[in-house]
């Protein structure tokens, strides 16, 4: 059966973790490779690495980063941050990223979707999309506006459009952020998940409001996503990616358990 | 051990060479150059996308080499569309022909409610006693990302289910197909292309 996916986020700032899942008895817990490796171990299913910095300076620091992670890494490696160009995609996979993910530049340039797609494949392609509920808006979830920069700028597009534009050009998943939601940790955006997943066809990544196990079921149920990120599992009282599918597997949700 | 892997421009190899690096082999990379087919000890064909790159295999007489290989006795292993070029063909591209190892054509998905393409961890059921499935128990998961699927049949080595039964796995004498990616499915992944490299006639 397919399970429904944990997928381990770590935020990064110059070659070190910065926020993110950390784990106290590290010795180093600000190493992307040791908490990447750690987090596969725990049985996360897929690790995702986003560079904050994403500036010039920082992508040679960013592409060492990533080839140290990807080096003993058996899961799928997401990265994202800063990615503008088929170029600097590519350079990201040759240190090791199975997929990249792309926001602004994508909402930009949407052919830039295409383009990587056709070099690496569609599955190697995730779109990430940050928005936020328009209460103006006729259909304030499925009209959720689009927001680049970080979440500063309005991006003029409507979240199920956009998704779906995204998905025709290539896209091969969604990493889906509700701006709402993000940092509450009072629940994952439910209605705008479940619009999103209806809407397309390929995986949908729920991410922003975990607060504890139950919301993981609640966005995996109602909310219909394939996938859910889980940056800081520490914040609601588990202690890794293990005890939190012991407990969905205890809730009826298809998870895969570690060996 | 020198295993050659065979870059067709389909994806990235990285992951590939990778884990095979980790369990000790020297994979060494060719996209045309026929010596280094010939002189393999193990040939794995990658590959993500869409199945007409396979093409190139042709244009380029690696196909040639390559079944020339398979008659001494080499070990091969097709991961993913690798997987699916084993088999006659498949609807994806109609006119191109693969390797007719096996007989069954390759098909997508049909629609049924349920999301294309399969991506994500999913278990196997192992068939028979299969090689290159060795000390990998049913219900261990391996992860999946793909549109097009072979159906199960007498070579089928593991089955996997969505959107009902298909080959996950399959296998006859030197010759394997792994629709799934071993190169990220943790431990299990490595224990099966651990199988690969370990593998005599």
């Amino acid at each position: 059966m397919l399970t429904k996916r944990i997928i381990a986020c770590l935020d990064v700032h110059g070659g070190r973790v910065v926020k993110g899942v950390q784990f106290v008895d590290l010795v180093d817990a600000g190493d992307p490779a040791a908490l990447a490796a750690r987090h596969a171990r725990e049985g996360a299913d897929e690790i995702v690495l986003l560079d904050i910095t994403a500036t010039h300076e920082g992508r040679q620091t960013l592409l060492e980063t990533v080839r140290r992670t990807a080096r003993e890494l058996f899961v799928p490696f997401t990265v994202g941050g800063g990615i503008k160009s088929a170029v600097e995609a590519a350079q990201v996979f040759e240190a090791g990223a199975d997929k990249i993910s792309v926001n602004s530049a994508a909402l930009k340039d949407p052919s830039l979707i295409s383009e990587i797609g056709k070099s690496f494949g569609a599955q190697a392609v995730v779109v990430a999309i940050d928005a936020r509920r328009d209460p103006e808006a006729k259909d304030p979830v499925r009209d959720a506006q689009v927001f680049v920069q970080g979440g500063r700028k309005l991006a003029g597009r409507r979240v199920v459009e956009w998704a779906r534009e995204a998905e025709g050009r290539g896209a091969g998943e969604i990493l889906l952020t509700s701006m709402d939601s993000d940092g509450t940790r009072t629940g994952f955006d439910c209605e705008l998940t479940a619009a999103v997943s209806e809407a397309v066809n390929i995986p949908v990544i729920a991410s922003g409001g975990a607060g504890s196990v139950a919301h993981f079921a609640d966005v995996f149920g109602r909310g219909k996503a394939d996938a859910a990120l889980a940056a800081s599992i520490f914040h609601f009282g588990v202690s890794s990616a293990r005890s939190l599918k012991e407990e969905l597997v205890a809730a009826g949700v298809p998870v895969r358990l570690p060996c | 051990m020198r295993v050659t892997v065979i870059d067709y421009k389909a994806g990235n190899l990285t992951s590939v060479l990778k884990a095979l690096q980790h369990l000790g082999a020297e994979p060494e990379v060719t996209d045309s150059d026929l010596s280094v087919i010939e002189r393999a000890d193990r040939i794995v064909l990658p590959g993500v996308g869409h199945f007409a790159a396979t093409e190139r295999l042709d244009s380029t007489g690696m196909t040639h080499v390559i079944r020339e290989a398979v008659k001494r006795g080499v070990p091969f292993l097709g991961i993913c569309v690798g997987m699916q070029w084993l088999y006659a063909g498949s609807t994806e591209a109609t006119g191109q022909p693969g390797f007719g190892a096996f007989e069954d054509q390759c098909s997508r998905f049909p629609d049924a409610g349920e999301k294309v393409p399969h991506v994500g961890w999913n278990s196997l059921e192992v068939k028979g006693s299969p090689r290159l499935m060795a000390g990998v128990k049913d219900g261990e998961y391996v992860y999946f990302t793909h549109s097009y699927r072979a159906p199960v049949g007498a070579d089928t080595a593991a089955v996997a289910n969505y959107i009902g039964p298909f080959a996950a796995a399959v296998e006859r004498g030197n010759v394997m197909g792994v629709q799934f990616h071993p190169e990220k499915s943790g431990e299990t992944g490595l224990k099966i292309l651990r199988n690969f490299l370990e593998w005599t006639c």
